[in-house]
């Protein structure tokens, strides 16, 4: 048996070194930085164009991780004691949570709290923030409750871009009777979907009840059954579940990718004139008809205010990134992505507003992303996307009950007491 | 490449590792008294899985359990609240039964279709390519399996090209027939997502019974011939009953896994319009709500699944064992 | 007819009987690989349309307006990292697929041939264990490798599949060495026959095929796997294996998911190399591992 022994150590031997050769964690190279987050195909190209500068001057590699199931990846990694040096944050509802759990490490003597107050608008620095102290930034963001159209296309039928609610009824109505479906909607988005409803409810609450009550009702300090909230679900429902006015009826409201749901809108003839949908689906639109010119051929106008006080208020939505490794390499990343000089990267090569007032217009690479970054800094009043800031388990209640509405709008008031009791239940 | 080389190494290094630890142990047990040498050797010979069991799959079971008597975070203890509100839940009745349907039809399908196509593909000269077939989709990742069978359900309104298979099919079928969203339509919703279970594991089936139909032994058959059995009374009383062993293997393994399908329904439906099942829910609960404690309590509900499996195991063997 | 063609006739007509009453056997298989094989041909079509066609109308309509392109592919296989994850796989999948065949043959072994207290027990609890999701098992090993320092590693992850292939690979093997007859292995013992010679020169051969069709399994299910990776090794460029990398051509709303359709023919292509070079072992194998049941 000795020939046995002396394999049985070689192999050991052997075993051990690759072991030890095998590539270690993220924190034994040394001059690098992990960051796990979402992002992949031109994001993630994006991504690595803004720190490749970063990478060049500090010579510290930045090693990213993608996921588009951040909430195991993410969730797994941090309760398993081997989390990455960075990351993307699910939302902002989700910053209490990991800041309580000591997950992530406060950023106060990590980047400049005097540049960052000068750069960014108070309410992102407050959404990234617990109890006054900042635990994540926000690296690029966009703005949602926006009504797209084809300009040509509308003008050719003889309808004009309405300025109130009401005028927006009165087109809907006008275009349904011409025989055309006036909107395209799509609510299917995988394990997610559900979602663009919830940006129709949110942005339509936010029209006619004002920030005050938007935020009163994310924090869940009035009731979902509460008026205000059960008529933003049937302003919805007026124009959702009104197979006159969608494209294809509710079936294709529920099967519809959001992302294909505007395509029709650019067919000829257009099969419907109007899509409600956030600042990143011109990426989608422009790649399916590159031909259309954006200003010319797509356009849009943000969800006419219905209450005329609360004109001019934004809902915006954004990726949050957050450190749970504290290391010299980590904070001078964090340092470093918070910069106009970094963002203005991503913002070149499109699909992304800035956060950081310093990023110019001029960056921007089309009239349409300029203009909704315009909208953004001149905002008297912003409000982050509501079920972003809702505990996960009630977000998740939301974007379900949304589909179901749509299924059955009849059920409503069910719907709403049924969310009601998962709020008393997920608030702790 | 540098670390290609090394794994190189630890494959040809993993089975002589493997072969000297077994070597290392009889070396051992030579110098005990025969009498303990019985006593201990099989325990040597299995301890490697064991272990690496006990580690991976015990251990962390034994502390899910434990996990489902406490709260969110997993510190408080609370007795059995998590799974007095999954029964509460209407959403986890919902998707205990469709785990049923799952168990019923997933299982029945995949193992009377893969029985089907091995009987077929063992009377054809060309039966392996069709095997071949059959198991193609078991290479696919759940991520391309959810692209293949977009293209399958795909739904555009009417007018509109459509780009799902079956949509188009119907409509060159039937005349008249309005395009329908199949994946929001429960129940059929979730019998269009158990064929997609049943394309990707029927070819795990046909293999195994393939292999078993042809093991039966020549001299058995021959003999019903010559006692003038026809094909069919060959087939179900002496062929069948030879193979019904195997029949119960695949058909466990394959209960087992209707009972932890997830895949299919995350990539597709993530469990909307009424298709959820059990370990989508204790995905959802753990990973999304973090809340580690329900997540556990569903997880226990799989658990308890083996109980059955178990009993049923012993069983057989014991009388496998008679037999032999 | 001439005379001379009479027999000829009959045979000619027992042949066509014969070929009328297998009829239904060919149609009724040719059908159903044809229902399992369509799937594949859309994604097969679909990876080589350009993204916009894929959107705009059914794959099947290339028929009457041929339009390839191998776009999808030059993209994914320009993918970053592409190379190196490819190799990532590879050293990720070999162990993983080695250590517990070997093991779990052992453990198969011994529970097929070894008279102990308990061991239907064991067994039985051994395959009950399949039941177990692996996402629980995440958390308490994630622990269990960062205390050991095995997070990141390619030892780490090697481990894990191990532990998780463990229950169906032992439940095959015992099966494959249960099925062997009794005299062998009886008249092995009375010619002296150590259990290690009886193994290694009995047993192990003899379960060959068997080995070689769980390895493909085992291959398969290592090499589509995202999740276990992610979690214990990690999406490191240096560490990544492919579906980390595929995974990533896709952007976080979606955008791009054209491209997996070729992505999954790249991936496929190792995997079914491997499968058509070892098919022979399959179908023998399995015969091995399901003699008994």
């Amino acid at each position: 048996m000795s020939t046995g022994r002396t394999a049985l150590a070689a192999v050991t031997a052997s075993i051990l070194l690759l072991a030890a050769g095998a590539p270690a964690g993220p924190r034994a190279a040394g001059g690098t930085v992990s960051v796990l987050a979402v992002w992949g195909g031109s994001e993630l190209d994006s991504f690595r164009a803004m720190v490749k500068p970063f990478e060049q001057r500090t010579g510290i590699t930045v090693q990213y991780e993608g996921t588009r199931d951040l909430g195991a990846v993410l969730t797994s990694r941090i309760q398993g004691g081997h989390p990455p040096d960075i990351a993307a944050l699910p939302g902002p509802g989700q910053i209490a949570e990991l800041a309580r759990a000591r997950a992530l490490v406060p950023l106060a003597g990590v980047v400049d709290a005097k540049s960052m107050a000068q750069e960014y608008a108070r309410t992102w620095i407050d959404l990234g923030s617990v109890g006054g102290t900042l635990y994540s930034v926000f690296i690029k963001t966009a703005l949602k409750g926006l009504v797209w159209y084809d300009p040509a296309a509308l003008r050719a039928a003889g309808y004009r871009v309405p300025a109130t609610w009401d005028a927006l009824l009165a087109l809907t109505r006008r275009i349904a009777a011409g025989g055309t479906r006036p909107w395209c909607i799509g609510l299917e988005s995988g394990a997610a979907s559900g979602w663009p409803a919830t940006d129709w409810i949110e942005v339509l609450l936010l029209r006619a009840a004002g920030p005050a009550v938007y935020e009163r009702w994310y924090l869940h300090k009035i009731p979902w059954t509460d008026p205000a909230i059960r008529t933003a679900w049937e302003r919805f429902g007026t124009i959702a579940t009104n197979p006159a006015y969608v494209y294809g009826g509710t079936q294709a409201v529920l099967a519809t990718n959001f992302a294909e749901a505007p395509f029709p809108m650019l067919a000829v003839p257009p099969r419907c004139y109007l899509h409600l949908q956030a600042t990143f689906i011109e990426d989608f639109l422009r790649k399916q008809y590159p031909a259309a010119r954006p200003g010319a051929d797509l356009d849009f106008f943000p969800v006419p205010a219905i209450d005329p006080h609360f004109a001019g208020a934004v809902e915006v939505a954004g990726d949050l990134v957050g450190m749970f490794r504290d290391t010299p390499a980590s904070r001078a990343l964090m340092r470093y992505l918070v910069t106009a000089e970094a963002q203005a990267i991503w913002v070149r090569r499109g699909g992304a507003l800035s956060p950081n007032r310093k990023v110019r217009l001029a960056d921007y690479p089309d009239p349409l992303s300029r203009r909704a970054a315009g909208i953004l800094v001149a905002a008297p009043v912003a409000r982050f996307d509501a079920s972003d800031m809702m505990p996960q388990a009630m977000q998740s209640a939301f974007y379900k009950a949304a589909l179901e509405y749509v299924r059955n709008p009849g059920r409503v008031g069910d719907l709403l007491a049924g969310l009601e009791q998962t709020a008393r239940d997920t608030y702790r | 490449m540098e670390r290609i080389v090394p794994a190189l190494l630890v494959v040809v290094g993993a089975p002589a590792a493997a072969a000297a630890y077994i070597a290392a142990a009889e070396a051992m047990l030579a110098r005990a008294p025969s009498s303990r040498q019985r006593a201990i050797r099989p325990w040597l010979w299995a301890a490697p899985a064991l272990a690496f069991i006990a580690v991976f799959l015990v251990y962390p079971a034994l502390s899910t359990i434990a996990l489902s008597f406490r709260d969110a975070a997993g510190h408080r203890w609370v007795g059995l609240a998590n799974y007095v509100f999954a029964f509460r839940s209407p959403e986890l009745l919902g998707a205990l039964w469709n785990n049923v349907l799952w168990l019923a039809i997933f299982t029945a399908a995949t193992v009377g279709l893969g029985l089907l196509i091995a009987i077929l593909a063992d009377r054809v000269r060309y039966g392996a390519a069709c095997l071949a077939v059959v198991f193609l989709p078991m290479a696919l990742s759940f991520t391309a399996a959810g692209v293949t069978w977009k293209f399958v359900y795909e739904f555009r309104p009417a007018g509109a090209p459509q780009i799902g298979l079956l949509n188009a099919a119907a409509r060159a079928a039937i005349p008249g027939f309005l395009p329908r969203a199949w994946l929001i339509a429960p129940p059929l919703n979730t019998l269009l997502l158990i064929a997609v279970g049943v394309w990707i594991w029927t070819g795990f089936c046909a293999a195994v019974l393939f292999a078993a139909l042809r093991s039966v032994p020549a001299e058995l058959t021959d003999a019903a011939r010559v006692d003038g059995a026809g094909e069919a009374r060959l087939l179900g009383q002496v062929v069948l009953p030879t193979i019904a062993p195997t029949i119960a293997v695949v058909a466990t393994t394959m209960a087992i896994t209707s009972l932890k399908v997830f895949d299919v329904v995350y990539v597709t439906t993530n469990g909307n319009f009424g298709t959820d099942v059990v370990a989508n829910r204790m995905y959802k609960e753990m990973f999304t709500f973090q809340h580690f404690g329900r997540a556990g309590a569903l997880a226990v509900l799989l658990l308890l699944a083996a109980g059955p499996v178990m009993a049923a195991t012993v069983r057989r063997l014991r009388a496998e064992e008679a037999l032999r | 007819m001439t005379p001379p063609a009479r027999p000829r006739g009959i045979a000619g007509r027992r042949r066509l009987a014969r070929a009328l009453r297998a009829a239904p056997v060919h149609a009724l298989l040719w059908a159903l690989c044809t229902v399992w094989l369509l799937p594949v041909v859309g994604l097969l079509t679909s990876s080589l349309r350009p993204a916009r066609d894929v959107s705009a109308s059914g794959w099947w309509t290339v028929l009457a307006h041929p339009a390839f392109t191998l776009a999808n592919y030059r993209e994914v296989l320009a993918a970053d990292n592409m190379g190196q994850s490819f190799w990532n796989s590879v050293a990720i999948a070999l162990p993983s697929v080695a250590i517990p065949l070997l093991i779990a043959g052992y453990a198969g072994y011994a529970f097929a041939w070894m008279e102990f207290p308990g061991r239907h027990t064991v067994f039985a609890a051994t395959v009950a264990l399949l039941v177990v999701p692996l996402q629980t098992t995440f958390i308490p090993v994630l622990r269990l490798l960062a205390a050991l320092g095995l997070t990141g590693t390619f030892a780490g992850v090697w481990m894990a599949h191990t532990g998780y292939g463990l229950p169906l690979a032992t439940y095959l093997l015992r099966n494959a060495a249960a099925a062997l007859p009794r005299d062998l292995i009886d008249a092995a013992a009375i010619d002296g026959a150590s259990p290690l010679a009886t193994f290694f020169r009995l047993v192990l051969p003899l379960s060959g095929p068997a080995l070689a069709s769980l390895a493909i399994f085992q291959f398969l299910w290592v090499w589509n796997d995202l999740l276990v990776a992610l979690i214990y090794l990690g999406g490191q460029p240096a560490v990544a294996p492919m579906t980390v990398t595929i995974s990533n051509l896709v952007n976080s709303l979606g955008g791009g998911w054209h491209l997996l359709t070729a992505a999954a023919f790249v991936s496929m292509a190792l995997p079914l190399a491997v499968f058509f070079g070892l098919q022979r072992y399959v179908v023998r194998g399995i015969l091995a591992g399901a003699l008994k049941g």
